[in-house]
């Protein structure tokens, strides 16, 4: 069983049609990064795995719960799934610990002591702990999406999605967050991650989904994307940004 | 008048004038905690995508903020009683001037502070609440943790602002005659004719409490400006 299964979903602003009869998985480990020309859905299609944006048509199932479903606990299932934002999204009001801790005692019902204990940890392995009192404004922007990924890793998620996490950085913060990342799949970690970092997608990816316009027009293992690209769309989208 | 003035009055009857203004500071207060608590329920009903909230919500802001402030303090005067009994059976209980003075305000102000709050939800990014979402937090966590204190911080001089406007309006309730600071006032100028002096001490004492609150207020902005 594949942990996010997505089957056959479209989605509609009014008349306008952003996802189109998309079909895709994600197996337990494994690696997928989502790519494709800005306006291509690619952001929309990873927000309705975990039901942050609703879609009219299809099923998603994830680790075995349909996530459209009217009677599916929606906090429930996002609870399991760590998020990364292109924005950061890190609370500006509350000190690094208080981002880390507080979804582990609201949600997971967790000790504060406890959650301390664990996002702390975290911390630590971005690399972060010095920064543990401090707010989200006075950190470098690679410093505060190394905390939103310390933040969801904090709820112990059987998988992450990333949306367009490098997107906001200035170039020289880049490596500090694909580094993280890259250690993350590394351990086995179940990851969909929309980006345009082809590097990050050589080197951890196990597929590579391509959309434009709504559509997912290619789906397939690395070494098949980057080798014979078989679509046109494909082939102008990758020419264009490896070529500089 | 004599031409000179009599500031004793004042003194004589300070009693009276105090009790009118606990009565002007207990109405402020019920009226305040009472207006932000149901103004932020509005402005969630406002703001929600379920029509059944939003349109009566819309309604009701929209006509209170259209009637003149004195109009909704008669209508409860007389509405407020009616309705009482209506529900209790009793005939002709009147509820006093000082319950269907709180009432009203607190219409009035739920109001007025329903827009300043929902404002201040708007100026709050979507990604926060989708992150919060993201957690596994319901609605009211990521309202009560993440969005509405980020929106009272935003808000705060604006709501300070209103709360200001809301202490002078206190003095509005003299038409149902309700012996506030303003009223206490009148009666001792009336008994004793001096009217001017104790009308001027009012005015003092309003300036004195509003202007320092004003002050307060740009202050307060100074540090948040920094801080953020």
């Amino acid at each position: 069983m594949a942990m996010i299964e997505i089957r056959n979903v479209s989605k509609w602003y009014g008349a306008f049609q952003v996802l189109k009869d998309c079909t895709s998985r994600v197996e337990k480990g494994e690696v997928v990064v989502v790519c494709g020309p800005s306006g291509s859905g690619k952001s929309t299609l990873i927000k309705t795995v975990n039901g942050l944006e609703p879609f009219q048509q299809g099923e998603i199932v994830v680790n075995g719960t349909s996530v459209g479903a009217a009677k599916t606990n929606l906090p429930k299932v996002r609870a399991q799934i760590g998020m990364v934002f292109q924005n950061f999204e890190l609370f500006p009001h509350m000190s690094i610990t208080d981002n880390l801790t507080l979804a582990q005692v609201k949600v997971l019902g967790r000790t504060r002591e406890a959650a301390v204990e664990k996002g702390h940890k975290l911390l630590e392995r971005v690399g972060l702990l010095n920064q543990k009192d401090k707010y989200p404004g006075q950190l470098s922007g690679g410093q505060q999406q190394r905390v939103a990924i310390a933040r969801a890793l904090s709820m112990d998620p059987i998988a992450m999605l990333f949306d367009e996490p490098t997107s906001a950085l200035d170039p020289e913060m880049i490596n500090e967050v694909l580094d993280v990342m890259v250690e993350l799949a590394r351990e086995g970690m179940t990851m969909m991650v929309v980006t345009h970092e082809m590097g990050f997608a050589r080197k951890v990816a196990h597929r590579v989904v391509f959309m434009d316009h709504g559509q997912i027009v290619e789906d397939c293992t690395k070494d098949e994307f980057f080798g014979t690209p078989r679509s046109e769309r494909a082939q102008a989208f990758l020419s264009k940004i490896l070529h500089h | 008048m004599g031409g000179e003035f009599d500031w004793t009055v004042i003194w004589k009857y300070r009693e009276a004038l105090w009790d009118g203004m606990l009565t002007s500071l207990k109405l402020f207060a019920i009226a305040l905690a009472g207006g932000i608590f149901f103004g932020t329920l509005l402005a969630l009903a406002r703001l929600s995508s379920w029509k059944a909230l939003s349109l009566p919500a819309a309604g009701f802001v929209n006509l209170i903020r259209a009637i003149p402030f004195i109009m909704a303090i008669f209508w409860f005067y007389f509405l407020t009683p009616m309705i009482v009994s209506k529900f209790t059976g009793q005939q002709g209980e009147a509820v006093g001037p000082f319950t269907s003075a709180v009432v009203a305000f607190i219409m009035v102000e739920s109001a007025y502070y329903s827009e300043i709050i929902r404002a201040g939800i708007q100026s709050i990014p979507r990604g926060q609440p989708a992150a919060a979402y993201a957690l596994g937090m319901t609605y009211w966590q990521s309202m009560g943790h993440i969005v509405l204190p980020q929106a009272f911080r935003n808000m705060l001089p604006v709501m300070l602002t209103q709360a200001v406007i809301l202490f002078q309006d206190t003095s509005l309730v003299y038409v149902v005659a309700l012996k506030d600071f303003l009223g206490a006032a009148s009666k001792a100028g009336q008994l004793t004719g001096r009217i001017v002096e104790l009308y001027l001490f009012v005015a003092v004492v309003f300036f004195i409490l509003c202007f320092a609150a004003s002050w307060g207020v740009k202050r307060l902005q100074a540090r948040l400006a920094v801080a953020r």
